[in-house]
């Protein structure tokens, strides 16, 4: 139930829906999706952006907030970690429990290597467990892996390393086949074809979802297969420092017990950096859809050991978080929601746009109609559009909602909103790091011999825009794809002796380049307390 | 002035506003929490709650991220349960009953009290899909528990020592990759593409000039 100050604006929307179910809002031309881009997206924005000093992508531009972290002092000095006895040793030393952590930790395991997991919270806290839409793969007779090539080249601005792109397209079948054989329950038709849905961006309906739990369906089921192999999981454990050993390879990680802060030593042959994404890093004070541990870690660690980034300067902004009520202000309202014909509708209750464009395109629609054009909704905490959800269950028949979005309507209902009947307000949310650090198509850094990197720590799969469904994919492809070459490569290194320098020759450019700063990254976890 | 409520979080009383959640609430408070927060928006499970209020005989469970504070509120979190997980070899496993006899005995002991229903954070048919699980009939215990968070609540009640969660999960396991239908047009495309049949395809976009690839991707059909 709303209150008083939006049943004006409800009374349009209600009253224009069978109209706008009835229209079919026409596309963008590429000349006004570049305009809306430039001038409402907020990657856009000049001032909020700062040139890094130091580092391998020195004079390149990130976000003001990420060069601060990116630029701070270590946590450590590299004299107070005593490297000569590790507390662990392996082969493959994986860093993240999320999707891809756990996908290259299951491979890594298959292919005969010792490989353990630490991670900074539990085992599946991560962005995949949130990650609801689906998966994209094309495996439907009308579509091809060439024609999700062009959808995902396109979409991301035509900037996807190739090599990375096309790995993705191609293996995404069979990554769908393993996820089946693991268990993961896809939403199929009673002959077994997959039922699947367009994403924004996408030519071919190869969305595969289980219901909107897609990502948490998947992390569940990877965390069990972990454990059934019985890989060691180091959780409450976050990486703070890489160690390299004396040839400059990736030889292990320091890590700190979150709890305790006791510091311990993991020495390994080959390193995975899986930590995922930013979005608690709020940069431009966005709101996120994304988990609590969202700190852009493995760019940090991977930034100050030498490791270049990639496309750091993009990020995806969700178009649709929420708006109202305040309680989930910023979460995800899954672009399913869309997919199943919910348009977006302004204050006077008309279709600004074609719902299924480009994340990056909806998202900057959206700021203009709240902007420049006046026409969003106050929703107490900022503006909003109308998500109009009920055209739904008008379009799909009584009882799609509960079937195919049942967390959607869950996570309204607790605030008295019937999604069914009612439609929601909408506002981008910051969701999604499309750059991150660079890798070949094997996942081995472009720069680092053994470090290796999978999932949204990645940069350059997706070039500077993501597509819906291309994330869940990435984590497996590039998660499994690194645990196997991480496994691989392990075999044949002998390790030189250990070393942090690099932890120190980073603090000498700091000092060097004249940054003043109290900082102190990888920043682990965002500080709510008494913000509110 | 926003109106406040008062809330006692493990015993200690807090003025808070009230239009926090309990998380959002503790994080006013100054808690900076580690354990019991993870993805703050219900798919979690880290921030499994029990709460009463005062003068209500009736104990609740929730998940803290998703619940708003209320006046007289006493809180206590369980951001840890120690559920059992029995570890399998999924490919190697039976697919009927005697897979539960065999790694959940306990599910056999349940006395049908409905603890775990009435205590479950997303209103879940627990004791349902127990009983699913107990006949064998995993496809009906995947769908009914498949909204769980593998919070523990259930379990943290249940008297008879079930982990509730686990038994759903080997369930959906068991569901997702021998009972729901095979999926052929997926396996005829893994086919093609290790036969390489769209390997020359894939290639030439690659070579293409950016000027094409664009002209491609502005007048690509987009399937209705």
């Amino acid at each position: 139930m709303y209150s008083e100050q939006f049943k004006e604006s409800l009374a349009l929307v209600e009253a224009s829906r069978e109209k706008n179910i009835a229209l079919e809002p026409v596309r963008m031309t590429a000349d006004e999706k570049e305009k809306v881009l430039a001038s409402f997206h907020p990657d856009y924005k000049a001032d909020e952006f700062e040139t890094l000093k130091i580092g391998p992508n020195k004079g390149d531009k990130v976000p003001k907030e990420l060069a601060a972290i990116l630029q701070a002092h270590s946590r450590i000095t590299a004299d107070s970690v005593c490297l000569d006895k590790p507390d662990y040793e392996t082969d493959v030393l994986v860093i993240g429990g999320g999707g891809a952590g756990a996908s290259a930790a299951i491979e890594a395991n298959e292919a005969g290597a010792n490989v353990m997991v630490v991670t900074k919270l539990r085992m599946g806290d991560a962005n995949t467990m949130m990650a609801e839409g689906g998966i994209q793969a094309a495996d439907k007779p009308n579509d091809s892996p060439a024609i999700h090539f062009v959808d995902a080249f396109g979409g991301g601005h035509f900037a996807a390393k190739k090599e990375l792109l096309a790995k993705l397209v191609c293996d995404a079948p069979e990554a769908i086949k393993w996820l089946s054989e693991l268990g993961v329950e896809f939403d199929k038709e009673a002959d077994g074809t997959m039922i699947t849905t367009h994403g924004g961006g996408t030519s071919r309906k190869r969305m595969h979802a289980a219901k909107d739990y897609s990502g948490a369906e998947i992390m569940r089921t990877l965390r069990d297969e972990v454990l059934n192999r019985k890989i060691p999981v180091i959780d409450f454990t976050a990486a703070i420092e890489l160690i390299l050993d004396e040839n400059g390879n990736a030889a292990g990680a320091v890590l700190m017990n979150m709890e305790t802060k006791e510091l311990l030593v993991a020495k390994a042959k080959t390193v995975v950096i899986a930590t995922g994404g930013a979005g608690r890093m709020h940069y431009q004070g966005f709101p996120t859809s994304n988990h609590y541990g969202a700190t852009a870690d493995g760019l940090v660690l991977g930034y100050r050991a030498g490791a270049k980034l990639l496309y750091a300067e993009t990020l995806q902004y969700h178009p649709t978080g929420v708006a109202f009520p305040d309680q989930i202000f910023g979460a995800l309202v899954t672009e399913k929601v869309r997919s199943l014909g919910a348009k977006l509708v302004n204050k006077n209750g008309e279709v600004f746009m074609h719902p299924l464009e480009t994340r990056d395109v909806t998202a900057a629609s959206i700021i203009r109609e709240c902007s420049e054009r006046g026409n969003g909704i106050d929703c107490g905490n900022g503006l909003g559009v109308w998500l109009d959800t009920p055209m739904i269950e008008k379009i799909g028949g009584e009882g799609t909602i509960m079937n195919r979005i049942p967390a959607m309507w869950r996570m309204f209902e607790k605030y008295g909103i019937d999604i069914r009947y009612e439609p929601i307000l909408v506002y981008p949310t910051l969701h999604y790091q499309n750059g991150g650090l660079d890798i070949n198509v094997n996942g081995m850094t472009t720069n680092i011999k053994n470090l290796f990197v999978a999932g949204e720590a990645v940069g350059g799969i997706h070039g500077k825009n993501r597509l819906m469904g291309n994330s869940l994919l990435d984590i497996i492809v590039f998660g499994r794809n690194a645990g196997i070459n991480a496994a691989a490569a392990a075999s044949s290194v002998n390790l030189g002796k250990l070393t942090l320098s690099h932890v120190e020759k980073f603090e000498k450019e700091i000092a060097e380049a004249g940054i003043n700063t109290d900082t102190v990254s990888p920043k682990l976890l965002p500080d709510y307390t008494k913000k509110r | 002035m926003e109106k406040t409520v008062n809330i006692f979080l493990f015993g200690k009383k807090y003025e808070v506003p009230e239009n926090l959640t309990i998380m959002t609430a503790m994080e006013y408070a100054g808690y900076q929490l580690v354990r019991g927060c993870g993805c703050r928006n219900g798919f979690c499970g880290a921030c499994a709650t029990i709460y009463r209020i005062k003068g209500d005989k009736e104990l609740h469970a929730c998940l803290a991220c998703q619940t708003k504070v209320e006046d007289n509120m006493y809180i206590a979190t369980l951001p840890f349960f120690p559920l059992v997980k029995e570890v399998y070899n999924i490919n190697e496993i039976s697919v009927n009953e005697s897979v539960m006899m065999q790694l959940y005995p306990e599910i056999y002991a349940c006395i049908g009290c409905n603890a775990c229903t009435k205590a479950c954070t997303q209103k879940l048919n627990v004791m349902q899909y127990i009983a699913y699980a107990q006949r064998g009939d995993f496809e009906k215990c995947a769908e009914e528990s498949f909204d769980c968070v593998m919070c523990g609540v259930c379990s943290s009640r249940c008297p008879a020592g079930i982990s509730h969660p686990q038994v759903a999960m080997l369930a959906r396991r068991i569901n997702g990759k021998y009972l729901a239908p095979g999926c052929g047009h997926l396996e005829d495309r893994v086919k093609e593409i290790k036969n390489g049949d769209f390997k020359e395809l894939i290639e030439a976009l690659m070579q293409k000039p950016i000027e094409e690839m664009k002209e491609l991707y502005n007048n690509r059909d987009i399937e209705k």
